[in-house]
């Protein structure tokens, strides 16, 4: 089973509390998200570290629990 | 060093573009891993592939050899470059194209 949505969010946020975190269930099934998040922690940062990031902000569940997850960053304007 | 970190380091050193992916180009088995080898394609260069799905070992020592938790991971020139969606943020903005240009990579046969 997938995780809610706003429980992504949570997780995220909790990590990174500055950032602004739109998720979207791509299928409408509770399994198949994109998540955007936009946050100043990313600044100087390769894309592959922006994404580790939020894995780690995800404590594992990437892979595993949570199966779908296509990941956009962006650093705030 | 364990031996499936020594086997993986044998693999992203001895090829110059791998994706380690589910399935085969031919044959994908798995969305994301279907799109990455798309974007491959397009961009026309020679690449290697190992299907995770057929080796255990390696399906799990990669996460940890890139710390990365998902399948599939691109490398190029013994560098890990990312998953299918910072392949397709790459592509998109023109980046991997110029990646695989700098890194003299070879065109497709």
């Amino acid at each position: 089973m997938g995780m809610a949505a706003d429980d992504i969010a949570a997780m995220i946020r909790a990590a990174l509390p500055d950032a602004e975190v739109e998720i979207t269930d791509l299928a409408g099934d509770g399994d198949h998200y994109a998540a955007h998040v936009v946050s100043a922690a990313f600044a100087g940062k390769s894309r592959v570290a922006q994404h580790q990031l939020v894995y780690k902000a995800l404590g594992g569940r990437m892979g595993g629990e949570l199966h779908a997850l296509q990941l956009t960053t962006a650093v705030p304007n | 060093m364990s031996d499936t970190n020594s086997r993986i380091a044998e693999i992203v050193n001895g090829n110059d573009v791998v994706l380690f992916m589910k399935g085969t180009p031919l044959f994908p088995q798995c969305g994301f891993s279907s799109r990455a080898i798309a974007i491959l394609d397009h961009l026309g260069v020679e690449y290697a592939s190992v299907d995770v799905l057929q080796d255990m070992d390696i399906r799990q020592g990669i996460k940890s050899f890139s710390d990365w938790p998902t399948i599939p991971q691109l490398y190029v020139k013994g560098e890990f470059v990312g998953g299918s969606d910072i392949m397709m943020e790459m592509f998109e903005a023109g980046e991997l194209q110029q990646l695989m240009t700098e890194a003299e990579v070879k065109p497709a046969a």
